[in-house]
């Protein structure tokens, strides 16, 4: 329980550690996209600190890094494999964001200095955790930038070849004027900068 | 013309930092040094366009033609794996005054969005030998003019009077937004 409240909190792998930004800044334009990208990055992460803590033992100091990017690279392909034959249009939606997956300093940052000290259970606790985080945290973003940005909350659309059905609400009156600066991608670093600086003030408010 | 239209849309509108959000880890990271600013960005020109060249002839004439284009992802990370393993020994030979100052950031370009990206990019456009090579140069150089810019305006930043908890990375990300604004279509 500790660790992952870390994950989600102390460590949050977006407002605090500022990893894994790219597919952070991209894709959270839908609130759907975010929830998406939270289970893929999470399951390569749970996959990949789970794999890399049951070899430890085995990996030479010197190609440490190179192993750990071929394990991720090689749960990357597997999720983009199934991605694409269940769920073609959320695979045409995340486009290179999803290969890129591989390189999201996360899961790279975890497998180093996590799962390659640690024992299996704590490592698999950690990518949950850290997972969980950078979930949260992308769909807050999303939320905020489709709310205020297209007056909309999208719940299924992308994925609604695989559930059955669309879920797209209206939030504000039709009068509103959404904010459509907000969707662009200068909106999405102004976001992320004021999110992080309440995240930062609520945080040390509480440490001291 | 084709090709100049090219290089200036990836060099400046469609900015792969600014608007593609690739490279962003390096891009915070380093950039508070306007000198390892310049070198990362040299380091990262260098790693993508030859390793954009390597991967396009891969790509066709082993990937395509075996029928193993699900492989990518794969072959590519390797290859700039490869790349820069290869860069950080002939920096470290020949310049170990820089080696030091980019640190733990030379072998992160193998995780840097940037390079991957712009490979990746590469083959969903369907870009020609050409075209590839133009893309690659462009979009580093755009990535290397940024990172400097910012580096510069971050030393600038760290010496004014910012609120506390706005210190560092949020101001950073503001002044990022305003930066974005200008290079896009908006203005």
């Amino acid at each position: 329980m500790k660790i992952i409240k870390n994950g989600i909190f102390y460590e949050n792998p977006v407002f605090v550690l500022l990893l894994g930004l790219c597919s952070t800044l991209a894709i959270t334009t839908k609130f759907e996209n975010a929830y998406l990208m939270g289970i893929c990055v999470t399951f390569v992460l749970i996959g990949s600190n789970v794999i890399i803590s049951l070899i430890r033992r085995w990996i030479p100091d010197n190609v440490k890094t190179p192993v750990f990017i071929l394990i991720i690279a090689t749960l990357v392909t597997i999720i983009e494999l199934i991605v694409k034959n269940y769920a073609n249009d959320v695979y045409e939606v995340f486009g290179i964001y999803l290969p890129l997956i591989v390189v999201n300093c996360i899961i790279l940052g975890r497998a180093i200095v996590v799962a390659s000290k640690q024992n299996v259970g704590y490592s698999a606790l950690d990518g949950l955790g850290i997972g969980l985080g950078y979930t949260l945290a992308i769909m807050l973003i999303a939320l905020i930038r489709e709310v205020f940005g297209s007056n909309t909350i999208t719940l299924m659309d992308s994925i609604s070849s695989l559930t059955g059905y669309r879920a797209i609400y209206h939030v504000f009156p039709e009068n509103f004027i959404p904010i459509s600066f907000l969707v662009s991608p200068a909106g999405a670093f102004l976001t992320l900068g004021i999110l992080m600086g309440v995240f930062n003030s609520i945080r040390k408010r509480r440490t001291t | 013309m084709n090709l100049i239209h090219l290089f200036l849309v990836s060099f400046l509108t469609e900015n792969i930092v600014l608007t593609k959000f690739l490279g962003i880890c390096p891009f915070v990271g380093t950039s508070s040094k306007e000198k390892s600013a310049a070198g990362m960005g040299g380091a990262v020109t260098f790693v993508v366009t030859i390793s954009g060249i390597l991967t396009y002839l891969l790509y066709h004439y082993v990937l395509v033609p075996t029928d193993t284009v699900y492989l990518k992802t794969l072959l590519f990370v390797l290859v700039v794996a490869c790349m820069v393993q290869i860069i950080e020994m002939v920096i470290k030979k020949w310049n170990p005054k820089l080696y030091q100052n980019l640190g733990i950031y030379l072998p992160l370009i193998t995780t840097n969005c940037a390079v991957l990206g712009i490979l990746l990019l590469n083959i969903t456009n369907q870009y020609s030998f050409l075209e590839m090579l133009t893309y690659c140069i462009g979009s580093s150089l755009g990535f290397t003019a940024v990172i400097y810019t910012f580096a510069t305006i971050r030393e600038q930043l760290e010496k004014r009077d910012v609120p506390e908890y706005w210190k560092g990375y949020p101001i950073a990300f503001i002044t990022v937004a305003i930066m974005s604004l200008l290079f896009s279509r908006y203005l």
